[in-house]
């Protein structure tokens, strides 16, 4: 068990066990379930995870509001001109990220990594690296469990809810997870992995949750496509030797401190920032009617 | 530490969009049902903050009621459960209350009726499809789930706790955590109780023929 990414780095140093390997060893001790069986279950969440980008970059995905789908097509399509401007690896990584995101907005099936609204950055960055590392289906499945145990916490020490810290507790965890399971999966170490996380999370201090019409598209689904590529991005800085001055749990902890500081607009309750434009508030009025009671009797709001 | 899996952060496996509003409402509505111990018959539900403003875009309303069917996070029929309720004949009605502060921006109240029994809980979606229960019949406590529990009304009766404890221990079974909360000293209490090992019905059957208890909901 550890409480820190001090004590998680510690830990894997000390034993010279790969993080994936600690999370793995807290999970058997912690559910007394064998290893076989936790391997098994997170290899199953990886199957709904391609089979989520899948559907979204083959599939015409679109959601019920009309506000999403079919981006992650085009971005593919874009890809295969071979003209892209940031790169194979950065723009599949991208694509595969909105994919998720577009399956997830049009009620599709997808594994939250940590949450829904930030289901694509995971996914994402593992499946864009793929290409580019050729990792064993052992190797893909030990990348979750190093997600996992970044996000774990940050769970337990700050918060992985829009509603309470943000979207920087959602697509900025996701995104420091990607970036710290980028590293282990390319050979980094567990420091680097730590300084990954430290790094991208660390840029998305202060990013608002604030989804058009409260709907889980409007910005969420390209933030999950730039977070994608900020956590490739934050794990090549880590390999190269650049250090987080920043410690990565005080980072964690300033992004609590942000997220308590954060007005209830910037929250998930689709009251500020784009969800509050002139544009925001007429997707809004265009998507819902009035909402009904299952015996067809109007809504009691207060 | 509220997040105790790394099965917490990379999951549920869940149907769209959102694990907090959906995948955890329907959490919510499924522990409630567990613990009313049959699907009501009538459900008026309240909803605060974060879930007050935006339950249309994330369909938590849906996924309430979905947890109120016994669907689980990844059930296909989940988007159409108030349909299905409707057709089951169940009557559900939804107040935003977004006025009222609450503890957690993700909070729903939920009272249930039918065969004469009435609950009343109130469960906060805390992230990633990670929820608690955290008030029945206005008692506070603290529930997530993620063991099995015994939730026991009882009289505030000195030895009332020391007898169930008994009986738990008679089976064999470990507590891990237990808590007990009271309006007023003398009256009614409710003792939550979570165990490592599964709860029998035959356990639950002894707690319940005990001279200060009143009702017994089993969470396997």
């Amino acid at each position: 068990m550890f409480r820190t990414i001090k004590e998680l780095v510690d830990q894997a140093q000390s034993s010279c066990l790969s993080i994936s390997e600690i999370m793995i060893l807290s999970e058997m001790e912690t559910t007394q379930k064998s290893r076989a069986d936790i391997f098994s279950k997170m290899e199953k969440n990886l199957e709904v995870m391609e089979k989520a980008v899948e559907r979204g970059i083959h599939e015409e995905v679109r959601s019920h509001s009309g506000l999403t789908g079919g981006d992650a097509r085009l971005l593919q399509n874009y890809l295969e001109t071979g003209n892209s401007l940031s790169g194979n690896v950065l723009l599949d990584a991208v694509s595969k990220a909105m994919a998720t995101n577009e399956v997830n907005a049009a009620m599709g099936t997808i594994c939250a990594t940590p949450t829904a609204g930030s289901a694509g950055v995971v996914p994402g960055t593992l499946f864009g690296l793929r290409g580019r590392l050729n990792p064993t289906r052992d190797e893909m499945v030990r990348f979750l469990f190093t997600a996992g145990a970044f996000g774990f916490v940050v769970a337990n020490n700050a918060s992985i809810a829009g509603a309470a810290g943000g979207c920087q507790a959602e697509v900025g965890s996701a995104t420091g997870m990607a970036a710290a399971a980028a590293v282990e999966l390319a050979g980094g170490s567990p420091e680097q992995s730590a300084d990954a996380m430290a790094i991208a999370l660390g840029n998305m201090l202060g990013l608002i949750c604030d989804p058009v019409a409260g709907l889980v598209e409007v910005p969420c689904v390209k933030r999950n496509a730039i977070g994608a590529s900020t956590a490739v991005v934050a794990a090549d800085m880590a390999l190269a030797g650049i250090k987080s001055k920043i410690p990565c749990d005080e980072v964690i902890d300033a992004m609590y401190k942000v997220g308590r500081m954060m007005p209830a607009a910037f929250r998930e309750t689709a009251l500020g920032g784009l969800a509050d434009t002139k544009t925001g508030r007429a997707l809004k009025q265009r998507i819902f009617g009035q909402s009904k009671n299952t015996d067809g009797s109007a809504l009691t709001e207060k | 530490m509220r997040y105790r899996s790394v099965f917490d952060i990379i999951g549920p496996v869940m149907i769209g969009p959102s694990s907090s509003h959906t995948a955890g409402a329907a959490r919510i509505g499924r522990m409630a049902r567990k613990l009313f111990g049959s699907t009501p018959e009538r459900a008026d539900i309240t909803l605060y903050g974060s879930f007050a403003e935006t339950y249309r875009g994330h369909g938590t309303d849906v996924a309430l009621v979905a947890g109120l069917l016994d669907f689980e996070t990844d059930d296909s029929r989940l988007s159409e459960a108030l349909s299905i309720a409707a057709k089951k004949g169940i009557k559900v009605t939804f107040t935003t209350d977004k006025e009222t502060q609450t503890e957690h921006p993700n909070t729903a109240r939920l009272r249930l009726a039918g065969r004469g029994n009435a609950l009343e809980l109130v469960g906060v979606s805390i992230g990633g499809g990670k929820i608690e229960i955290t008030e029945v019949d206005g008692f506070s406590i603290s529930l997530t789930g993620s063991n099995p529990a015994l939730l026991v009304l009882h009289r505030d009766k000195y030895g009332a706790v020391a007898e169930v404890a008994g009986l738990i221990a008679k089976y064999e079974m470990n507590i891990s955590h237990m808590e007990v909360s009271r309006h007023e000293r003398g009256h009614l209490a409710m003792m939550v109780i979570q165990t490592d090992e599964e709860i029998n019905d035959g356990l639950a059957a002894e707690i319940s023929g005990l001279t200060n208890m009143l009702n017994v909901a089993v969470l396997s």
